[in-house]
Formats: structure tokens, sequence, C-alpha cells
């Protein structure tokens, strides 16, 4: 099996190459528009404004409460009817996984920001300063402390579901698999190659995280 | 200390606030002068600290008219951030702004919203520490501070934006009994320097020393006030009574 694995890594290496480069682009890609969407629904969930606090209820309810799979499905089915321009079946799957991401990354930043006593905004505000500054200089300061740990669990699952969009051939590792099995036949081998990359990214992840956060305690 | 001809600084009518259903001020009318010491005492969940509260608008009044400086801040658009900044705010938890150095924690406001120079700022913040005995805490973290040493930051952060008057609300309910005296030093300090204080407090013997007038609030009401030696040596209402027969 072992001298499987290296015959199929020898043959079909460039396969996996693309899937990694695909995989890492579509990682950077929807952790970054996902913890950027995150933090809207984040806000808009703490808004005091009734209609931003319930769609933002509504949206999170839908997103958590249906199977991600299927929410790629429907996003895949449904955006290039709605698009004014050409949608490839990448950029459809691209905003499926960036919507599904911002659901779970909206509860861990409003749950961080929440998470901060009350009392420290009640002491900004008795001195005047306006709430945009207390945020900036003394809310968010700290909740970054609470958010990062289990955001950083959000970052990684989110590199993990990149695999599902295999279920459409988009490229990323899983496709390279899938590519490479159908060419040799050999499964478990092929599948034993995609876990280690996938292991050396997530723990490549994990490892860059706990660099940042380490970086963060310093400063307190 | 103050006289008759001292002006009115904190003006309240009718004041209601409910939370829900539940109503915690009932109506509650009274002034603070310029230069006066106010206690409130009562007991727990007589709806002292929501009336404080009140004052500076943290809890928004569900009736009712507050004047502070001859301007209702209970109107509508009017900017409260700004009078706020004259109106400092002592809390029972310190609130302290944990991720701030000491010196940070007092030059923040005045930096922010007051656009004081960065020297300037420090310089104050500095002879403020002084005169609590913490200048050689300036660079610490608040939690390398013992209680009372964070409740005296809290004290000079809110002095730094030069209030007109300071309410505090339990400031020393949360302390080691060792650290009382050491703030209700600085407050009597402060008192003795013309400074509007408006003090919620279980801290009785404080109350008959340091005020010009004493508020009994029980049920939402002001159901008695009057200078201290009449609250404590000889209290009309009959709570009153009831109370201090307990605390005293």
């Amino acid at each position: 099996m072992i001298q499987d694995i290296i015959k199929i890594w020898s043959k079909y290496d460039y396969v996996f190459y693309r899937g990694i480069k695909y995989t890492l682009f579509l990682s950077v890609i929807t952790i970054f528009f996902g913890t950027i969407l995150g933090a809207v629904i984040a806000f808009m969930k703490m808004s005091k404004s009734k209609v931003l606090n319930t769609a933002a209820n509504i949206y999170n309810g839908i997103i958590r409460g249906t199977p991600i799979l299927l929410q790629l499905y429907f996003f895949w089915l449904w955006l290039p009817k709605i698009s004014p321009i050409e949608l490839s079946d990448r950029m459809c799957i691209t905003i499926a996984l960036i919507v599904n991401g911002s659901s779970f990354i909206s509860e861990v930043i409003r749950s961080g920001i929440q998470a901060v006593d009350i009392g420290q905004m009640e002491a900004a505000k008795s001195l005047g300063i306006r709430q945009s500054y207390a945020m900036r200089y003394i809310i968010m300061p700290q909740a970054i402390k609470n958010i990062l740990p289990a955001l950083g669990n959000e970052f990684i699952a989110m590199m993990k579901q990149t695999s599902l969009g295999s279920a459409f051939f988009i490229g990323e590792l899983m496709t390279a698999y899938r590519t490479v099995q159908s060419a040799t036949y050999k499964g478990i081998e092929a599948l034993i190659i995609a876990g280690i990359i996938y292991l050396i990214l997530t723990y490549a992840l994990t490892f860059l995280l706990g660099i940042f956060e380490r970086k963060l305690k310093e400063s307190d | 200390m103050i006289d008759n001809q001292s002006e009115t600084l904190i003006k309240v009518e009718n004041l209601h606030k409910k939370f829900g259903d539940l109503e915690v001020l009932k109506g509650i009318d009274t002034e603070v002068k310029k230069g006066e010491v106010v206690s409130i005492i009562g007991p727990s969940g007589g709806g002292k600290s929501t009336f404080l509260r009140c004052l500076n608008l943290l809890e928004e009044p569900t009736d009712g008219k507050i004047y502070f400086d001859g301007t209702e801040i209970t109107a509508k658009g009017v900017d409260v951030n700004k009078h706020r900044q004259k109106m400092g705010m002592v809390f029972q938890h310190f609130n302290v702004f944990n991720n701030l150095t000491v010196l940070d924690n007092i030059t923040l406001a005045p930096k922010l919203e007051k656009k004081v120079p960065k020297e300037q700022a420090e310089k104050r913040a500095l002879e403020l520490l002084e005169t609590v005995g913490m200048k050689d805490k300036r660079y610490e973290y608040p939690r390398k501070l013992s209680g009372g040493q964070k409740q005296r930051l809290a004290i000079v952060r809110s002095l730094a934006m030069d209030p007109e008057v300071i309410l505090f609300d339990e400031p020393t309910s949360a302390l080691d009994p060792e650290m009382v005296k050491g703030v209700l030093n600085v407050i009597k300090e402060l008192a003795k320097n013309n400074m509007t204080i408006v003090i919620v407090t279980h801290e009785m013997g404080f109350a008959r020393e340091v005020s010009d007038r004493v508020l009994f609030i029980d049920g939402g009401v002001i159901c008695e006030e009057g200078a201290p030696e009449q609250i404590f040596t000889n209290p009309q209402n009959a709570r009153t009574k009831e109370f201090l027969s307990q605390v005293l």
C-alpha cells in the first residue's frame, strides 16, 4: 500500500498540487469575506433596530438549520438564475461557502463582544466617550481576545468545508482526489494522500493562529 | 459646603423608570445645588442606583425631566455625550478599562473627546495620580491593582474630564474593608474642595459626616430628605426609622 501511495504521488503529484493551490485560494477568499460578512451580521444582530435584528436572526436560523451541502446545491442552481452577469460553478460555490461561514463567524464575534463586561461600556459612556470610540478603543481590543480562539476553529472548519466543492468538481483538493481515483482506481491510497495534505494545511493554519494569539497575549 | 444662594446644577422633575412591568422609580423630584454633597441611602432594591444612573442617562427615564446646568438633557436631540463629560461617574465595580494602563485610563477621554494634546493630558493625569498616591503605578495594567487602587483610579479618571458633578454608585461596597477608608478619604477631599457630589452609599458614618443633605429612597420614591443630623437623629418617616434601626 505504501508503495502504491508513493507511486500515485510521483505520477499524479501535479494534480494534487493544483488541488492544494485551489484549496488554499478558496480558503483565503472564503475566510476573508466570511469574516467581513460575519462581522456585519454580528453588528446587525446586536443593533437596536428591530428590522436588522430580525434579518440577522432569520439569516442565521436558515443557515445553521440546513445542511451545508444543500446550501451549496441551492446557490449553485439559484445564483446563475438571478445574476445579471454569468457566474461559474466556482463562483457560486465560493459565495455559498462565504455565506455559510459568515453565519457561524457572526456568532463567534457577537458572543466575544457581549462577553466584555458591560461596565466597560458604561464607564466609557459616563465619561462622554461616543459609542464608536468606545467600541474601537475599549470594547474591541478586549473582545478580540475572546473571539480569536473560537474564530480559529471556524477558520479551520471553513478550510475543510471547501472540500464539499468537489461535489461540483470545482478543482480543489478533494476534486483532485476524485480525478486521481478515477484514473487509477486506487481510492484508498489517493484518499490517504489527500488526507495527509489536509492535515498539513490545517496544522499550518493552527500554528499560524497560535503565533498570532501569543502575540496578542504578550501585549497585555 | 453650600449656602442658599448656590445655583441649581441638577434638577429632577417627576422622574419615573420602568423595567418592563416593574416600576422602579415612581416619581422623584429633587434638586442638587452647585457644591452640594448629597447622600442617597435606603434599602437594596429601593431604586437608589437606578435614580443615580438616570441622572447621566445610563438608564433612560420612562417619564419625567432632568435638567443639568439649565439644559433639559432628557429632551430629544440633546447630545448626551457632551453633558456626560461634565458629569463624572464612579461605579461599585470600578469599571476601569482593563486593556489600558493606569495612565491611558485617565487620558483616553480627554484626548478623544476634548482633543487635549497627549503631553498635556499626561501631565494632568500624573498630577491627579499624585493626589491619590498612585503615581508609581502609572504604567501598570488594572489587573495588577488592588480594589482600592482601581477605585481611586476610577475617581481620578472622572476628574480628568473636569466634571461639574461626580455621581458615586456605592463606591466602597465592593472593596475589602481595609480599602474603604482610603477611598472615602479621596471622596472627602473632593467634597472639601467644593466638588458637587451625589453618592449612593451604605456608609452611614460617611453620609452623616460629609453630606449637606441626605435622601432616603425606598419603593421608588424619596421617603424623606433633610440635613444629615435630622435624618440620622430624628427621622420622621416610619420606613426611614426602620431602615436606620437596622443599619446603625
